[in-house]
């Protein structure tokens, strides 16, 4: 009984596929599918092969290339034109017959001598920290209570929940200025609710950044964390109950572990953008405030100086590779346990 | 010398002595899901170490009542006593029940031994203690060596194990079973259908099981209820239920059977005859039946229960002729695929007693078909 809604409804499926089907089976006719097949199996391509490459070729031109071009500034010195840097290979000599390598380690032994950048580093990701472990507390109960409402229910609130992805961020987070500022929605609320006799200050404060970012990401939150939830075997819980155990201990001995895997997702989708946010403390936070992100900016378009803000820019990904490796061992610990 | 035999009796059949205090008193229960009665005005009483099996088709109810015995439903009406106590709101885990999922239902971030000493954790038992009982456990179901194990590197049979021992640490009254040997491949479910059984009978627990497989009901029970659309239609040892099904259904559910209409032309206390249309002779029975003459009944007869021949029986009753339309060979027996003159098709099974049929019974070959006349039992639509 408790197995109907778990029945495929394959027909429909089918039918989509046998379009496709057909769909392919006219375009492998087409002359250009057939020129480019016949010159890729000369090379020694077959198809497989290149839907393998796609995805590795997209990593290797937006990705790959960019990092690289971005490292080789960062360790080459800053020079007054067009691009300001020096290139890392020259050809020097009266004849220009030799090549000079100028390897320029400065920029990042600078990132480690100027505090600056230490204390933006350290701000920045206690900001995003701190936002995160907000936007778990409020992002976990909420993708429970949408996980475990009914399933007419449960596509309409994901989809309030995903909503405001169809404003503009930037718009959105400029409406919060309107919110928060002194004469602004917040404020007027409470002096009228009798709360407060005067307008409190919240625009250009910490309280301000947190609460912008943790409005921008929740969704980010919310949605692994009810992927996970949403597909939890309930039965679990019903035989944790059956062995003597209470709502509340179920919950911290059962759902809390094997959710784990969303709540680490979650939490690195929020916490790895968060470290390098700059719209939100730019627009929302106090002018001193120090986010690496927004220092990123400064050197790069007030100062021209690109060595530093791509060493800056190496030396934070470096930083947030690590917790992206632990994620991806969390998700193949994960995968093992799920082929049971 | 009697007495004791009598009372050994009523010991291993507590339900058949008056004294005998109920275990589980299910009375009047009903649940409903909306519109949809999934129990409908279901009375049972279960008794102390019976191994009682729930057997129908899917959607019968029979799950529906196990989780309201568990404490995972409660009745829309109606009363559970176990042990002499209203169960009526009493939430799953203050119930002295334990049950086994049908998916198992391990916890997969568990390893064995956690899975199976989580209860006493809940409890708050000691350690030590909890260590030394789950140890005497998996050694009881053999999974002693496993015990590190998380479930998803366990096969099936293995798992079935584990939530056995899962369900058995904290020594409930009354174990419940879910299709417990539903996930097993044929050659295990034999063996564990059996084990089952012994490791009810030593640990003296009382175990309630849910099936749809008349085999393993057959197996394992003491008693079978059987249910149909909410409602049991018939309790009784598997022996009963087989030999003397009270209704249509029961008959047709339990094993395979040949039905033929018809009605009473004598009925006396001892016996009675009955005139089928399909049937071209009256088919005799030697014993009396509790039916309102002229009623529509139906006959049913035990495909093993007709024997074939070649030779016309003597009598004018209890036979018939046919025509030898299939023969499937199973190895210990042959089933025969009869057609009759009225167009009806019978199922006939015989034993293979020897390497070699004398007889010689082929297709398209003409038969006689013959029963004792204690074979057929008569039920209602």
């Amino acid at each position: 009984m408790t197995q109907h809604h778990r029945q495929a409804q394959p027909p429909q499926g089918e039918r989509l596929s046998a379009g496709v089907q057909l769909m392919l089976r006219a375009l492998q006719h087409l002359p250009p599918y057939r020129w480019t097949q016949a010159r890729l199996a000369r090379w020694g391509v077959r198809g497989r092969t290149a839907v393998v490459a796609l995805p590795y070729l997209w990593l290797l031109l937006f990705f790959l290339i960019p990092f690289v071009i971005v490292l080789k500034i960062s360790f080459s010195a800053t020079q007054l034109s067009m691009p300001p840097y020096q290139p890392l290979l020259q050809w020097t000599g009266e004849k220009l017959t030799s090549l000079r390598l100028n390897i320029n380690p400065g920029n990042y032994l600078y990132l480690w001598q100027d505090s600056l950048y230490g204390r933006a580093f350290v701000n920045s990701i206690q900001v995003a920290a701190v936002s995160t472990l907000i936007t778990l507390l409020i992002g976990y109960p909420l993708a429970y209570a949408i996980a475990r409402s009914s399933t007419k229910w449960r596509g309409v609130l994901m989809m309030m929940v995903i909503l405001p992805f169809w404003t503009s961020f930037l718009l959105r987070v400029y409406a919060w200025i309107g919110i928060l500022k002194n004469n602004g929605l917040l404020n007027n609320f409470l002096i009228w609710a009798g709360v407060i006799d005067e307008p409190v200050v919240m625009l250009q404060t910490n309280f301000a950044v947190y609460m912008g970012i943790v409005y921008s990401y929740l969704p980010f939150m919310v949605m692994p964390l009810y992927a996970n939830l949403e597909k939890m075997d309930l039965t679990l819980l019903e035989a944790a109950k059956d062995l003597g155990c209470r709502p509340m201990r179920a919950f911290f001995n059962i759902t809390l572990p094997l959710s784990m895997p969303g709540v680490v997702a979650g939490c690195m989708l929020v916490f790895i953008p968060a470290v390098g946010e700059f719209v939100i403390p730019s627009l929302l936070g106090p002018p001193d405030s120090l986010m690496i992100g927004k220092v990123l900016w400064t050197e790069f378009f007030n100062n021209r100086d690109w060595p530093v803000a791509s060493a800056v820019a190496i030396a934070l990904l470096i930083f947030l590779v690590v917790p992206i490796v632990y994620f991806q061992r969390a998700q193949a610990r994960t995968a093992q346990a799920g082929q049971a | 010398m009697a007495s004791s035999v009598l009372e050994s009796a009523a010991i291993r059949q507590p339900w058949n002595d008056p004294r005998a205090e109920p275990y589980i008193r299910i009375e009047r229960v009903t649940k409903c899901f909306g519109e949809f009665v999934a129990v409908n005005d279901v009375s049972l009483n279960i008794y102390r170490t019976e191994l009682f099996c729930l057997l129908g088709g899917s959607g019968c109810g029979k799950t529906t009542l196990l989780r309201m015995l568990a404490g995972f439903e409660e009745p829309s009406s109606g009363k559970i006593f176990i042990d002499g106590i209203d169960m009526s709101g009493i939430p799953p885990y203050e119930r002295p029940v334990n049950m086994m999922f049908q998916s198992y239902a391990l916890f997969p971030h568990m390893t064995v031994e956690q899975n199976v000493g989580f209860g006493l954790k809940m409890e708050g038992k000691a350690k030590s203690e909890i260590a030394d009982r789950v140890a005497n456990m998996l050694k009881l179901v053999s999974m002693g060596e496993f015990s590190k194990r998380k479930p998803h590197q366990l096969s099936g049979g293995q798992r079935q194990r584990v939530a056995l021992a899962r369900a058995l640490i904290k020594q409930p009254k009354l174990l419940l079973l879910d299709e417990p040997l539903g996930a097993l491949d044929k050659k295990l479910r034999e063996r564990t259908q059996f084990e089952l059984v012994n490791l009810q009978e030593k640990l003296g627990v009382t175990f309630v099981v849910v099936t749809h497989d008349q085999e393993e009901a057959m197996t394992l029970a003491s008693r079978i209820g059987v249910m149909d659309q909410g409602r049991i239609v018939q309790v009784g040892t598997p022996k009963e239920i087989y030999e003397f099904p009270i209704s249509k259904f029961v008959a047709e559910f339990i094993g395979s059977v040949n039905l033929f209409e018809g009605r009473l032309i004598a009925d006396e206390p001892d016996h009675v005859r009955i005139a089928c249309p399909e049937l071209d002779r009256p088919v005799f029975v030697a014993h009396g039946i509790s039916s309102a003459p002229q009623a529509k009944l139906w006959v049913a007869i035990r495909p093993e229960k007709i024997q074939l021949s070649l030779k016309r029986p003597a009598g004018d009753e209890n036979w018939t002729r046919g025509i030898v339309k299939e023969i499937a060979y199973l190895g210990d027996l042959s089933v025969f695929l009869i057609l009759l003159d009225s167009g009806k098709t019978l199922r006939v099974t015989r034993p293979n007693m020897w390497r070699h049929d004398d007889e010689n019974i082929t297709w398209e070959q003409e038969v006689y078909l013959h029963w004792h006349d204690t074979s057929p039992v008569v039920v209602s639509a």
